[in-house]
């Protein structure tokens, strides 16, 4: 059956505490999951108190200056600060989002943050994406066509063949989604799972690939597709405000679309 | 082949990820899974209301109405249509919580056994009626 409890290596412990300044005004309380894979040790939370007056507004300001100030050894990937390459991607106060762009004033009591939901955990907050890189692989999301391009031009897209890509494009695989479909937990060795669907529907609905039946006949499978039982936590949970069951809906209709 | 229950794991992720490939089908099963519950929605309507109507009437009456050509042919449909639904369904809550293969298409099995007996059983029922 699938394992509704945890093992006893994944209960999390009380860490430390690590105070804010004295006279701080402005203080919030981040609790922050811990794990380190060479002490053997079970993860835990520490909490860290900080001056909001002296941070930045959003978590991923918060954690910089926990990291920079308070406590070097907490891990987690971040690069571009501003929602747009993805690494940040972690459960802040039960959801998953970016660090970067979720606001700690939305958070109304103390900032509970944890890695991505049900992925094996490299370090802190940092969790092992191996396999689902591999499934985003395993779609091939790159444009596959046998007609060579115009020479000196570009493959040329009609305005309503460009306007179904919208919705798509925007995806910067933060994995958000998936790591939210209980799915995707249950199932994630063969399903695909919200994002990577999203990307498979990506290249099936660009005007310019040639690729479409063999995509869908990689797709048409009990388990890459049909576990989406459209929950709608990934629409619900996506950072960027897309709709990933959507797009896992027109794969289906097109299933049926080309028997009939 | 499935590498669950290989202690050390040296495939590639890729490998891993591309598995057996796809199973070619799958679609087909989702698809009767709408038709039937659409065919079920007016089908359970009429059996709710027609059941509840029948209460207080007398036993012989209620095997009048089972009798009726028009009512003995929308009975069989609701069991025929009810159960294939049922089973499908099933099959599907099984797949994603049974994460051992064998155990899951065990119990693939039994409960499309049962739904297969406890339907004919039920079309029986009417037929020895209505027949």
């Amino acid at each position: 059956m699938a394992t509704f409890t945890l093992p006893k290596n994944s209960t999390i412990g009380t860490g430390k505490t690590y105070k804010a300044e004295p006279g701080a005004k402005n203080v919030k309380s981040f609790k922050i999951y811990r794990f380190d894979p060479d002490t053997g040790e079970n993860p835990r939370y520490d909490t860290y108190e900080i001056d909001l007056d002296k941070c930045g507004p959003m978590v991923l300001d918060a954690l910089i200056k926990i990291k920079n100030e308070v406590d070097t050894t907490l891990t987690f990937r971040r690069s571009c600060r501003e929602g747009i390459c993805g690494s940040c991607s972690m459960n802040i106060d039960g959801m998953n989002t970016l660090a970067c762009l979720k606001p700690i004033e939305d958070v109304k009591k103390d900032v509970r943050i944890t890695p991505l939901p049900h992925m094996p955990v490299v370090k802190d907050l940092v969790p092992d994406l191996t396999h689902i890189y591999a499934q985003l692989r395993s779609i091939e999301p790159w444009l596959k066509s046998d007609t060579p391009p115009p020479p000196d031009e570009e493959r040329r897209q009609s305005k309503e063949e460009r306007a179904k890509l919208d919705g798509l494009w925007e995806c910067i695989l933060c994995f958000c989604c998936s790591t939210a479909c209980p799915s995707y937990w249950w199932n994630g060795d063969r399903y695909l799972g919200p994002a990577v669907l999203l990307q498979a529907y990506r290249w099936i609905a660009d005007s310019r690939d040639e690729y479409t039946g063999e995509r869908l006949d990689n797709l048409e499978d009990p388990f890459r597709l049909y576990r989406c039982h459209t929950i709608m936590n990934c629409a619900a949970t996506c950072p960027k405000g897309l709709n990933p069951a959507q797009a896992i809906g027109e794969i289906k209709k097109l299933m049926i679309e080309r028997q009939g | 082949m499935s590498d669950k229950n290989v202690s050390i794991r040296l495939r590639s992720p890729l490998g891993r990820a591309r598995g057996m490939g796809s199973a070619k089908q799958g679609s087909h099963h989702w698809w009767m899974q709408r038709v039937s519950s659409m065919a079920l929605l007016p089908l359970m309507l009429w059996f709710v209301i027609s059941v509840a109507s029948l209460a207080g009437h007398s036993y012989a009456d209620t095997i009048l109405w089972i009798g009726h050509p028009f009512n003995a042919t929308l009975l069989l449909l609701t069991i025929a249509i009810g159960f294939q639904h049922t089973a499908s369904g099933l099959q599907v809550v099984l797949e994603d919580y049974v994460a051992d293969e064998m155990s899951r298409t065990a119990y693939i099995l039994v409960v499309k056994a049962a739904c297969a007996l406890f339907g004919v059983l039920a079309a029986l029922a009417v037929l020895k009626i209505a027949v």
